[in-house]
């Protein structure tokens, strides 16, 4: 095991971070920690990372204790912090040179590793890095954190607040990082970047959901969806939420995602009702959960 | 080493690289000065002065005449005894006195040697002592012309008595009060600011993360503040010297010494207060009221320490400050050694041996 | 949706700062009780247009009507007619419920009269009644989001403008607050939405995408998802940027 949680728990004065989370990574995985903000992510990274110690229970990462060898466990980590932590007031090379002398290195001696990356935002290497674009602040900070090519590279939430091009191409970053053989811990608070993951964790109020594959993930979830919609969605979710037999009723975009108690309900009887009530254009079909119908419905099952 | 080094140089690259922080290390130790400079050459135009001539011979003319004609001084009566010496002082006016010995330019002529007297009233120590300068300047300078031919050394010496605050404690105070109060500025408020700044922008967590030892990063965020506050003190002290003449009688190793020990202790203040402080804002706001505020008023800079109440007096035994004013005024104004200013340089070690010790223990290896 | 129910109304807008064209002819119309999305990463000139929409800002050239107002010369009187709500939340975090409820019916000019009624109202719909007392900064996150949006709408405005409004909660959490806001359309509130979280682009009526200054789309999310030929906002806006490289 690359990385390995027992147990963990963290407490903010009367605020429970995390409720004894459990969960281990395997070595040259990419895997993801799933969940919404102040779900104790950020918390399980910065005990990850030896920047907390934790209330309870144990973590260790490659082999190394985050409390007793942290030390040691410091010169093997990549870490990128939220909000990508640079010198806004020094240039691109300049963030880079620091953070490879930091780590007694320098650029040359792992370019192999950052060449990829760090080629993209070179043609800007004399501009400060407070006036580059989000996307290429995060290239920076990927670059920085790889400078002293670690074993392991641990990121808290470092898709949060880029367009959607720039995510793209990150999570496109991190396959070939995990190619060369890197062990990868992310955090994310977008659910539809779960099947981006070999294997992922949901997480909510301090307590993992699940730990699974995404396509296990998806297939675990125990009702058959629905996904209506009428020309009127106000008052479709509240039609809908006001039949007896609804169980759950969400907005999902266009269309409502909708679970019934009685599993054999059908799509016409959906249809009557609404068409009943006056709806117009009314729509029914099945359709396949994603990672964040699964994470509402263990969120709910969790909170009774 | 080469951590160490490369750390020092982003730390510089911040510095020269924010106009905020070039103004305060830069714009603030001259305006201060020059603030000084303005107020106190303001008073010292024409200022009204009384003359007790008991010789009245041509060279106590030629000297009245050549303190009128310097235009710091203005006539507004010649006085006949002595007698009416005190009279004049009370009624305000009057800020000096010059009394010329009976014959005078006789004895100089004769003894190579007369007495003047110079009464200035001391109640605003500042511009006595400046008038007292003053004129002692006039007298001196014109001695040099009138008797440059002459072999013999003549010597005037006026004897200088300050009314109404004998001691003139606070007089030539401002040149180490400025500088105790600037290197507190800078050394504590700005080094406690850009290791919270880096708390804030959440780089803190890399290099706490990175193999940096944290007295790497301690060293490395204070090196630049030490060196770029020498550079001020010794710019104050050459202004000091050139615009007010405030004279660095003692030993010029000696008096360096003192202020990097003085600088020392307020970098280790900063770093104590970076420990404590959460945020820039309540780490300047700590800077200002904990260290600015006090050192202020209560080093003697501005309010002499004799006059302070018992508690205060106590008080300002634990200002860094009060110490660095008393070893810094002896050196420059008494020039003595170090052997007589072992106490406060004692006292600053230790102080500054306190800080380190406790800001080390407090610098924290992790984010709580 | 009929012509006479327009809300807002750009034609040829501009806004030029110094050589800088931040907006370049924007045109697009948003229907009473609608939903409407104002897509774009950071820099695409989102921002610039918001405030002239708002009042905040003049614009260089063009037309702009705002609830029947001149974007050029009334712009005080837009103000008026406009609610505000930012990712931020505008909430005094060390005042309680109650209080930043008064406070924000005050700076709106709710009569006195009405004022405790719809206080009131208001507690109670958001089921914050027995929290009134409590200070906002020790609200989950989800409650605040809540009050936020109700205090930019407490004083019916034509249009509300919102700002990143749900990034980050929970899934559950999110879709009780997009309940608010179908709530709020279905009263004829016209609410105008900026994100660049393409997710919740999927849940407005219609969205414009912005890219270097103009609009490079425009439609409803179902027309746009079928005309590139993707599942997802997110796949729209990815081929869009490709197309536009």
């Amino acid at each position: 095991m690359m990385i390995s949680v027992e147990n963990i728990e963290k407490k903010y004065g009367e605020v429970k971070a995390l409720r004894g989370v459990s969960l281990d990574v395997k070595e040259g995985e990419l895997f993801g920690l799933i969940g919404p903000d102040g779900a104790g992510k950020t918390s399980l990274i910065r005990i990850l990372v030896t920047l907390l110690k934790p209330d309870a229970g144990s973590a260790t990462v490659n082999q190394l204790d985050v409390v007793d060898d942290f030390r040691k466990l410091r010169k093997q980590l990549g870490y990128m912090p939220g909000r990508f932590s640079l010198y806004p007031d020094l240039s691109v090379e300049e963030n880079m040179n620091f953070f490879a002398t930091v780590f007694g290195t320098t650029i040359e001696e792992n370019y192999d590793l950052v060449k990829d990356i760090y080629q993209q935002i070179e043609p800007f290497k004399e501009r400060l890095a407070g006036r580059l674009s989000g996307g290429m602040k995060q290239k920076l900070a990927l670059s920085c954190a790889l400078i002293h090519a670690p074993k392991v590279l641990i990121l808290d939430e470092p898709t949060t607040g880029v367009d959607a091009v720039s995510r793209k191409e990150f999570w496109e970053m991190l396959k070939r990082l995990q190619k060369m053989g890197i062990t990868i811990f992310v955090s994310t608070p977008y659910m539809d970047e779960a099947n981006l993951c070999d294997r992922v964790a949901l997480i909510q109020d301090g307590n993992i959901l699940t730990i699974d594959t995404p396509e296990k993930v998806t297939q675990s979830f125990a009702h058959k969806l629905w996904a209506i919609r009428s020309d009127n969605m106000y008052l479709c979710i509240h039609h809908l939420r006001e039949h007896p037999e609804a169980e759950s009723v969400f907005g999902f975009g266009e269309y409502l995602h909708v679970t019934w108690k009685n599993q054999e309900m059908q799509a016409e009887e959906m249809m009557n009702y609404l068409t009943g009530l006056g709806h117009t254009n009314v729509e029914v079909k099945e359709t396949e959960p994603g990672i964040e119908d699964v994470f509402m419905d263990l969120m709910q099952k969790h909170d009774s | 080493m080469k951590q160490l080094l490369g750390f020092i140089r982003k730390e510089f690259r911040h510095i020269f690289r924010d106009p905020r922080t070039m103004i305060i290390l830069f714009g603030i130790p001259i305006v201060q000065l020059l603030l000084f400079g303005y107020v106190i050459t303001t008073e010292i135009k024409d200022a009204h002065i009384a003359i007790l001539d008991k010789s009245n011979d041509e060279v106590t003319r030629e000297i009245t005449h050549k303190l009128l004609s310097s235009g710091y001084f203005k006539l507004d009566a010649m006085l006949d005894n002595d007698g009416q010496i005190d009279n004049i002082f009370r009624k305000g006016n009057i800020k000096e006195v010059v009394v010329f010995q009976q014959d005078f330019g006789k004895k100089l002529e004769r003894d190579g040697k007369a007495d003047v007297q110079v009464i200035a009233d001391a109640s605003d120590p500042n511009t006595a002592q400046l008038l007292s300068n003053y004129t002692n300047a006039i007298v001196q300078d014109y001695l040099q012309k009138k008797f440059i031919n002459y072999h013999i050394p003549y010597e005037i010496k006026p004897q200088v008595r300050m009314l109404f605050n004998e001691s003139l404690k606070g007089a030539f105070m401002y040149v180490p009060g400025t500088m105790a109060l600037i290197l507190i500025i800078i050394s504590a408020m700005m080094t406690s600011i850009t290791i919270v700044r880096e708390k804030e922008m959440g780089t803190m967590e890399i290099l706490l993360v990175s193999p940096l030892k944290s007295h790497h990063i301690i060293i490395g965020k204070v090196t630049p503040y030490l060196i770029l506050s020498v550079i001020n003190a010794i710019t104050i002290v050459v202004l000091g010297n050139l615009v007010f003449g405030v004279p660095v009688r003692g030993s010029l190793i000696l008096l360096m010494f003192v202020v990097i020990l003085y600088i020392m202790l307020a970098l280790s203040l900063g770093i104590l207060i970076s420990t404590i402080a959460a945020s820039q804002f309540s780490a300047m706001f700590v800077s200002i009221m904990a260290l600015m505020l006090p050192t202020m008023l209560l080093s003697g800079f501005i309010y002499p320490i004799d006059n302070m109440p018992v508690v205060l007096q106590v008080l300002s035994n634990i200002m860094p400050a009060r110490w660095f004013i008393e070893a810094v005024k002896a050196v420059m104004l008494k020039g003595v050694g170090a052997g007589y200013i072992w106490k406060q340089l004692l006292i600053m070690t230790g102080m500054t041996a306190v800080f380190l010790v406790i800001s080390m223990k407090k610098f924290k290896l992790r984010l709580e | 949706m009929e012509k006479e129910n327009t809300v807002i109304r750009v034609r040829d807008l501009v806004k030029k700062f110094g050589h800088f064209v931040a907006d370049d002819h924007l045109s697009f119309d948003v229907y009473k009780g609608e939903i409407f999305g104002f897509l774009g990463a950071n820099g695409a000139g989102k921002t610039t247009a918001i405030r002239m929409l708002c009042g905040l800002l003049e614009p260089t050239s063009g037309e702009l009507t705002v609830a029947g107002l001149d974007g050029f010369k009334q712009r005080e009187a837009i103000k008026r007619r406009i609610g505000y709500m930012s990712q931020k939340f505008s909430l005094y975090e060390d005042l309680t419920v109650h209080e930043n409820i008064r406070l924000f019916a005050g700076i709106y000019g709710i009569p006195t009269r009405i004022r405790r009624e719809k206080t009131e109202e208001l507690l109670e719909k958001l089921e914050l009644t027995s929290a009134r007392k409590k200070l906002v900064r020790d609200l989950p996150l989800g409650w605040k989001q809540k009050l936020a949006f109700s205090l930019a709408i407490i004083h019916d405005p034509s249009i509300v403008f919102l700002d990143e409004p749900s990034g980050g909660v929970d899934p559950v959490t999110r879709r009780r607050f997009w309940d608010l806001i179908y709530e709020a359309a279905h009263e004829g509130i016209t609410v105008f939405v900026t994100t660049h979280y393409m997710d919740e682009a999927e849940y407005c009526d219609r969205v414009a995408i912005m890219s270097a200054g103009k609009i490079v789309a425009l439609d409803t999310p179902e027309a746009l998802k079928k005309e590139w030929d993707a599942t997802s906002m997110d796949g729209v806006f990815l081929k869009l940027a490709r197309s536009n490289e």
